[in-house]
């Protein structure tokens, strides 16, 4: 397929989902599942890609992303609260005098949850980027657990509103403003993904030694990975914010990293594509699809054994199980999605129903197995 | 051919624990040169690569490059008693420049056991060498407010693919090619990076005797085009007396013997190492 029909292709892919939103924007209700369940998908595609940028693109395994996402939605939402519901929100604590009139808009304010996130990244990633894998891992982990702690401690109460914590948040406003906020974030990343920079983050995933030999310094690619990765994570964290209304300490537990490294296992370490098709799958599962194993099932007098509360993240464990036992690749591999690509698998898919790609040797009779 | 050095290494000691796996090595090597370093396996010589590109510090000496130093230091802490090798106190500085520094002042390599970046295109891995030159900051490259500079190195990175015979492979997967292909990437990757001074460690490793041939030439054609200076390992004994000006031997770290193909040929100590005859 030449550029230019590959190109044509994609925008009409991208009107066609353009169409599809607008029709469900259309033919639903505010409070249905639909619209939700998209827009919780479409933020977890965005905490997804910008986790696979880091984790996946230049091999630094992670597992701070819900740290970095809680840091950019208390910031979120400590600065977009309206002035005239604070007193009511810190109503047991007060609220701080700096905060006491400020009410940023949410674009804005998006941007600056994503500043902070970035600016904390920075600020550890000089100690831990140090670290050896494994114990990157931890320490990252670590850092998560700790701003959840430091969130919910009394000495913020007035900013962070402690254990209590924050709620009338405002909300998307209009329909399409989360997918107009992921699909701008997740777009700088692919273009940065695909500069010379992204490269080198692929250099050093695929070998630390010969990339340093080839001229790339390592800590100072490794922390631009980092920071830019929580910027992003820091958006999402927002965007989570706004998604919920209300959030406190316990809305970003370690299992939420887990949850979009999932994700992004499932679509593939390393590809864009595969992050974003997999957070709608997975999204779309867990929170609809998935449901009635949640729920007591009677079949006339016969209770169906398992289904109780709790038993979809058991079935949603073991998924997890078998994809990094028997699929480590997950959907997409390190590959990105393309259209040749697309064609092919639709060619091969072809080809089993008509029979036109069995080889000829291959006949019913018995030919030579290959 | 002038006779100005390009690196000197002078009293280099690597030690790694109790084991001197670098003993006192003194090398110069000059301009336009192609020097062997030889010796019988566990000798040194990958180590003595990796002192020079920074991978190790060295324990004591100095490393210079064009009269610059990029590695001075002297055994300190818990070395200064462990210590075996000589010259102990001649050294004060602590110069330890990192791999990528060294690499941009103009020491390229490649590696003994191929270190190609894996699942990336032949195309990616040239790319990827090119990088360290690049201007633009990550913003401006995010943007493409650059695509000139990307442009000229797209550029460059598929003439001098072209000039390796490698354009035909550009889009394949690195470890797709075959072995004695991976090898001429990984020395097309290294001159990606504009290097003087480039290091080949054993280069014709498992290569059949056609292609070491072939790469005898090879490594005499890029000394020309690019004008390189190349300090070759290499245990291929016709490769290296074919090809290099001047063999420096090693043998339990420490350096046994110096000069053309001819005289170590004939000198007795290297038969002697290679043969292991006692005295
Ligand atoms: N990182 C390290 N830690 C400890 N010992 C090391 C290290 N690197 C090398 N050595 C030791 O140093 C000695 C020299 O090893 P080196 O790899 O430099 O030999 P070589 O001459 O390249 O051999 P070969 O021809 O097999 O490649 C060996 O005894 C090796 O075990
Ligand atoms: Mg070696």
């Amino acid at each position: 397929m030449s550029a230019k029909k590959k190109n044509i292709c994609t925008i009409i892919a991208l009107i066609a989902l353009g169409v599809f939103l607008v029709i469900v924007e259309q033919t639903t209700t505010e409070s249905s599942m639909m619209r939700s369940v998209l827009q919780l998908s479409a933020i977890y595609a965005l905490a997804a890609v910008s986790m696979n940028l880091l984790n996946g693109f230049t091999g630094l395994f992670s597992l701070g992303h819900a740290g970095f996402m809680a840091i950019g939605a208390y910031v979120f939402a400590i600065i977009t609260i309206p002035v005239s519901k604070k007193g009511n929100v810190y109503y047991l604590y007060g609220v701080n005098d700096i905060l006491a009139n400020v009410e940023l808009q949410p674009v804005l304010a998006l941007i600056i949850a994503g500043v902070v996130a970035a600016a904390l990244a920075a600020l550890i990633g000089a100690p831990v980027l140090r670290l050896k894998s494994d114990y990157f891992a931890i320490a990252t982990l670590g850092f998560a657990e700790i701003v959840r702690i430091v969130v919910a401690s009394s000495p913020l109460n007035t900013i962070t509103n402690g254990s209590l914590g924050l709620k009338s948040i405002p909300g998307f406003g209009s329909f399409y403003f989360p997918f107009i906020v992921v699909v701008v974030c997740i777009a700088i990343i692919i273009l940065l993904i695909n500069s010379t920079y992204g490269r080198a983050f692929k250099a050093i995933r695929e070998d630390e030694i010969a990339a340093e030999a080839m001229g790339i310094n390592l800590a100072s690619h490794k922390q631009m990975s980092f920071i830019t990765s929580s910027f992003f994570a820091g958006i999402s964290g927002a965007l989570m914010a706004m998604y919920l209304g209300a959030i406190t300490s316990t809305t970003f537990p370690i299992t939420l990293t887990y949850n979009i490294l999932l994700i992004v296992v499932i679509g593939g370490m390393g590809s864009v594509t595969g992050s974003i098709v997999a957070a709608f799958l997975v999204t779309f599962a867990k929170e609809w699809w998935l449901r009635f194993l949640d729920q007591e099932m009677i079949i006339g007098t016969f209770q169906v054994p398992f289904l109780r509360t709790g038993f979809r993240m058991v079935v949603f464990s073991i998924i997890l199980m078998l994809v990094v036992l028997f699929w480590r690749k997950g959907l997409m591999g390190q590959k990105e999605f393309s259209w040749d690509g697309l064609v092919r698998t639709l060619k091969k898919i072809g080809g089993i129903f008509t029979g036109k790609n069995r080889k000829p040797s291959a006949s019913e009779g018995g030919g030579a197995s290959e | 051919m002038s006779k100005e050095n390009i690196l000197k290494v002078c009293d280099v000691t690597m030690q790694f624990g109790g084991v001197v796996a670098v003993n006192n090595l003194n090398m110069e090597i000059n301009k336009g040169e192609i020097v062997g370093l030889i010796g019988p396996n566990g000798a040194g010589k990958t180590t003595a690569f990796n002192t020079i590109t920074g991978v190790y510090a060295p324990t004591n000496g100095a490393i210079y490059l064009e009269g610059k130093v990029i590695a001075e230091n002297h055994p300190s802490g818990k070395m200064k008693s462990a210590y075996k090798g000589q010259n102990m106190g001649k050294y004060h500085k602590a110069v330890l420049l990192t791999p990528d520094k060294i690499t941009k002042l103009g020491i390229a390599r490649t590696f003994q056991n191929i270190r190609l970046f894996k699942d990336l295109t032949v195309f990616e891995n040239v790319l990827i060498a090119k990088h360290m030159n690049y201007r633009a900051n990550p913003f401006s490259a995010t943007f493409r407010l650059n695509h000139k500079e990307e442009k000229a190195m797209r550029e460059e990175s598929l003439r001098l693919l072209t000039l390796l015979d490698l354009e035909k492979n550009k889009d394949d997967i690195a470890t797709s090619l075959p072995y004695g292909k991976q090898r001429h990437l990984e020395i097309a990757r290294a001159l990606a990076t504009n290097p003087k001074l480039l290091l080949l460690d054993e280069p014709a490793a498992g290569m059949n005797p056609q292609e070491s041939d072939e790469l005898m030439e090879f490594i005499h054609r890029i000394r020309d085009d690019f004008h390189l200076t190349i300090l070759v390992i290499e245990h291929h004994m016709q490769l290296v007396m074919g090809v290099c000006e001047r063999i420096y031997v090693l043998d339990y770290g420490s350096l046994i013997a110096e000069g053309t193909p001819e005289e170590i040929q004939n000198n007795p100590k290297v038969i002697e190492a290679y043969l292991g005859v006692d005295e």
